[in-house]
């Protein structure tokens, strides 16, 4: 399972990072966390507001700071 | 001679947070956090679409920083998402330069530290240049553009929107608060306060009301700490810069101040607000109101940083179009408020 989290590199953007982290921690599963930061590939998945959060591909949310409890749910029903 | 310049800077801060200055930021931040926790970005990212009506779309885009943008780390993703997938280059520069200077907080703080007068001329100037900016640019460059990208906003399906009414008081209540504070009138304030207990009571979970106070003291976190560097700078600009330097260069309101003004502030980095404080301390120093308001239009505006990454997502063309717009706009609106207005 791959996670991407969507953001130039702000103070929200790694807020929402640790948070993923978090959540996959807690869940004990195995998934890789990538940071996107080109603002151009931002871009190519339709996210207008940042920090975003995709995972395989898929946008979760965007523009907001995700809770950890919110991306497990997430992780688990992308399974 | 360093340490009595250090000590202007330290007693800048200490009479700022004396003299209740940031007290007037307290409410707007507050109010700030409730914009980004409660009000649903995707009915406004709606009118960026490639499909959405043009006019609306500069309409939209020029007023929206009040509501979306509070620092450049929002408005460069959104620039390059209206840009290259929504309604194209003229209502994404149009959102580019009035973004940052409508910004509730900016306006705000920029009419309490420098006047009623500027703070206004600064949101009228930029929503009404924005416009004109984005025409330009549309003109000059839209037809050369061949492909769009597929739009797709990506839907936040979880977050539930209130009931309008109840929003909407929510929203009434908070800036009273504001201006009422800012007014002095605290029994009118304690009473709006216990309002709000009661509104929050009635209509608001509790899972709500936290996630409005987790927004709230993130932007806190955000922009505070700046704020006080800023803040600190501009006791120590007052206390090296001869005031001479200042009336020569930017003093006035003829062509050359504003243009100085304008250019420099288009390559200064200005974190969230900083501007303010720094440009009051200029203002002291015999700077004119015009080239001040040039100042706080180019400034946020652009920087050498932001300049890149425009010039990435534009190309170099196209960006040095925009620059050179912002620079002569800004100017302009110095000079039009300086002579006539202020």
């Amino acid at each position: 399972m791959k996670v991407q989290i969507l953001g130039i590199g702000c103070p929200k953007c790694r807020k929402l990072e640790a948070n993923a982290r978090k959540a996959i921690d807690e869940l004990g599963i195995d998934a890789e966390v990538e940071k996107v930061q080109d603002i151009k590939k931002i871009s190519t998945f339709g996210v207008m507001m940042t920090p975003a959060l995709t995972i395989d591909g898929k946008v979760k949310c965007s523009g907001e700071i995700a809770s950890p409890e919110k991306i497990k749910k997430w992780l688990q029903e992308a399974g | 001679m360093w340490i009595s310049i250090l000590f202007s800077g330290v007693q800048a801060l200490l009479e700022y947070l004396s003299a209740h200055v940031l007290a007037c930021l307290v409410p707007a931040f507050f109010i700030a956090g409730a914009i980004s926790s409660m009000i649903r970005k995707e009915v406004i990212l709606k009118y960026f679409g490639p499909g959405a009506n043009k006019g609306l779309s500069y309409a939209v885009a020029s007023v929206a920083g009040t509501v979306l943008a509070v620092c450049s780390c929002t408005i460069l993703p959104l620039f390059s998402g209206i840009y290259t997938m929504g309604a194209g280059i003229g209502p994404a520069t149009t959102f580019l330069y009035s973004g940052p200077a409508i910004n509730l907080l900016a306006i705000i703080y920029s009419a309490r530290l420098l006047g009623g007068d500027l703070g206004l001329a600064r949101a009228a100037g930029a929503v009404s240049f924005s416009i004109i900016i984005g025409l330009i640019m549309s003109a000059v460059f839209e037809k050369k553009r061949k492909e769009k990208a597929e739009f797709a906003p990506a839907a936040n399906p979880e977050k539930p929107q209130k009931s309008g009414l109840a929003t909407l008081l929510f929203f009434a209540d908070l800036v009273a608060i504001l201006f009422m504070g800012a007014w002095g009138k605290w029994w009118t304030v304690s009473f709006l306060l216990a309002m709000l207990l009661i509104l929050l009571k009635l209509w608001f979970t509790k899972e709500e009301v936290l996630s409005w106070l987790r927004s709230t003291w993130q932007f806190v976190l955000l922009i505070l700490p700046w704020l006080l560097v800023g803040v600190f700078a501009a006791g120590i600009i007052k206390a090296i810069l001869p005031p001479e330097v200042i009336q020569t260069w930017v003093g006035g309101n003829a062509l050359r101040p504003n243009f100085i003004a304008s250019v420099v502030g288009a390559l200064m980095y200005f974190a969230t607000l900083t501007e303010v404080p720094i440009l009051k301390a200029f203002l002291d120093l015999g700077m004119g109101k015009g080239p001040a308001l040039a100042l706080l239009l180019a400034g946020p505006a652009l920087s050498l940083p932001n300049m890149l990454v425009i010039r990435s997502i534009m190309g170099t063309k196209k960006a040095l179009v925009y620059i050179g717009l912002v620079v002569v706009m800004s100017t302009l609106i110095g000079m039009i408020f300086g002579n006539f207005v202020f």
